[in-house]
């Protein structure tokens, strides 16, 4: 699907991206951008989903099995603890 | 079915990167990661819908309906789900950073484990040489940021010290040159057992503990003010461990998710890093502790105290107080009662402002964070370039449970471990006065010369109790 140079020249305008999206974050986001990042790279659950669900054996599947788990703490926790950041950011601008 | 889930991946992706760029403004910053959320959950949904996307592990052992793997899945979902959001929902504010750490370090578990099936497996083998670089490399940032997260973790949640034993640095070399020689025959499984005679499957098991191992070690030494980058980094890692797992299950929204991580998260771990004027093998190499403890010397010399009341006469009368938060005002969730002090100061004609250090905390901008759940306006809270020059016309420096970050030995001392980073020069205010819990050093165990100093005045005491005393005796002015 995606491979050789495209898969380089992907990944070489996703880093600038990456590199641009941060480069104007004042220092009071920075904890909540960090949180913020984490969550994103919960992504990972997709592929972790895409493995369990293609298992086969007892290895493969427990192997597969904690990887699931491992992603979804990291998306649900991320999610959570970034939102409870970021909240309190809006109680204070209402003041 | 191809289609939509096509489709679905990409407007995910691209909820996911908004999200991201609007997380990065003040005024935006909570819709962005509602969007992110909501990016999230159409990607999950849309592999649920078409497990088979562009992906062949098995295909023909695809997970279908009525199936018991099924079950396997969402028990799976389950089991991840609600302790993280259980835990995430009750940890105090004071605690987020260590949570952001071990959420961190699972997801680089989750890179380094599909890693792990895909080399068990040998799906990763079957095509060239590209996608076993690709996995073993992820495989290996991912289980190292997995062990470093965790030590990260349980340092900061005060269930683990460091350990110290000679060598360590040589153990780390070493380490490291075997991580990457097992790298190296996990990667060309086939021509390594030749000369190791050992099944492949055991050198893909030593590689991902050695692995994790490494990162143990490489962070058990870190501490102090260098957290909050050894957190980044690992962040921005795993972001890129997720990219690589991405080329290898041929998954689209994780390599450009995943890519965009790793460079923000690096762009972030640079800017904390030059705040702090370390470099990054400073952080990573140094052995910050051990220096530490061999600069307590020196004649035994007073610390001189006051009454939290006095310290409170005296801001009251004064023109101006640059108030210096640290760690020590969020162990104490005394951030509430700040700002009421601070806005009794301000009815009696005092110029408060708040002076944040990058790295106070254990997080870059966990001050910031506290001020704004207390209710702080923004434009009250000043940085270090900022407000630096304006100490020493300030009558009144009131530092509240921050050592490292205003320890003058920073600027003097060319022998001290925290040497050249750049602090708040509290010092030079006229007055300054310390709320502090006890006598002892901080975080990073260096002695701090400002308690000495013969402007400064000691209030101690948990910050919670102190605040509340300098309020009460503010009222009866």
């Amino acid at each position: 699907m995606i491979s050789g140079f495209t898969a380089l020249y992907i990944f070489m305008v996703t880093a600038f991206a990456g590199y641009e999206i941060i480069s104007r974050v004042p220092v009071i986001l920075h904890t909540p951008l960090m949180s913020g990042s984490n969550f994103v790279h919960g992504i990972v659950l997709v592929g972790a989903l895409l493995v369990l669900a293609q298992a086969r054996g007892t290895l493969e599947l427990t192997i597969a099995f904690i990887s699931v788990v491992m992603a979804t703490s990291n998306v649900v926790g991320g999610y959570v603890v970034t939102e409870r950041m970021l909240e309190m950011f809006k109680s204070k601008g209402k003041e | 079915m191809e289609l939509v889930s096509e489709v679905g991946y990409f407007i995910a992706t691209g909820l996911l990167i908004l999200g991201l760029q609007r997380m990065s403004s003040p005024r935006t910053a909570r819709g962005g990661i509602v969007w992110a959320g909501i990016g999230m959950l159409l990607a999950v949904v849309v592999t649920f819908g078409y497990p088979a996307h562009s992906y062949s592990l098995h295909p023909e052992s695809v997970v279908g309906l009525a199936d018991w793997r099924l079950g396997l899945i969402v028990g799976a979902l389950a089991l991840g789900g609600i302790p993280a959001w259980w835990s995430g929902r009750r940890v105090p504010i004071t605690e987020m950073p260590q949570m952001v750490a071990i959420y961190n370090g699972l997801g680089g578990g989750a890179a380094a484990t599909i890693a792990a099936v895909e080399m068990y497996s040998g799906h990763a083998y079957l095509t060239g040489l590209t996608l076993p670089i690709i996995a073993v490399t992820g495989a290996m940032v991912g289980s190292i940021a997995f062990g470093g997260s965790i030590v990260a973790f349980l340092k900061l949640q005060g269930w683990m010290m460091s350990p110290r034993f000679p060598g360590r640095r040589a153990v780390n070399l070493i380490l490291t040159l075997a991580v990457l020689a097992l790298a190296v025959c996990s990667i060309f499984p086939s021509s390594a057992s030749p000369f190791i005679r050992m099944p492949v499957i055991w050198i893909q098991t030593i590689f991902f503990i050695v692995a994790v191992a490494l990162g143990v070690l490489i962070t058990l030494p870190i501490g102090g003010a260098d957290m909050p980058v050894v957190i980044s980094t690992y962040n921005a890692s795993i972001g890129l461990a997720v990219g690589f797992e991405g080329f290898v299950v041929h998954n689209p929204a994780m390599i450009i998710a995943g890519t965009v991580v790793g460079a923000a998260g690096g762009l972030l771990t640079y800017l904390m890093a030059t705040a702090m004027n370390r470099s990054f093998g400073e952080i990573w190499l140094s052995e910050f502790g051990d220096v530490a403890l061999a600069t307590g010397e020196g004649a035994p010399r007073t610390m001189q105290s006051m009454e939290p009341s006095d310290a409170a006469a005296t801001m009251a009368y004064s023109e101006s107080v640059i108030v210096v938060p640290g760690y020590g005002l969020a162990v104490a969730q005394a951030q509430h009662k700040l700002w009421d002090l601070v806005q009794l100061l301000q009815n009696k004609g005092v110029r408060v402002r708040f002076a944040v250090h990058p790295v106070a905390g254990r997080m870059p901008g966990h001050m910031s964070v506290l001020l704004a759940e207390a209710g702080v306006p923004y434009d009250l809270i000043s940085d270090l370039e900022e407000i630096n020059g304006d100490f020493p016309t300030t009558d009144v420096a009131l530092v509240i449970g921050a050592n490292d970050v205003v320890n003058p030995a920073a600027r003097t001392d060319k022998t001290s471990p925290i040497y050249g980073m750049p602090i708040l020069n509290a010092d030079q205010a006229r007055q300054v006065f310390v709320i502090k819990r006890g006598r002892g050093t901080g975080f990073s165990g260096v002695e701090n010369e400002l308690f000495f100093g013969p402007n400064t005045r000691m209030v101690f005491g948990d910050a919670r109790s102190v605040i509340n005393q300098m309020i009460q005796s503010l009222r009866e002015l």
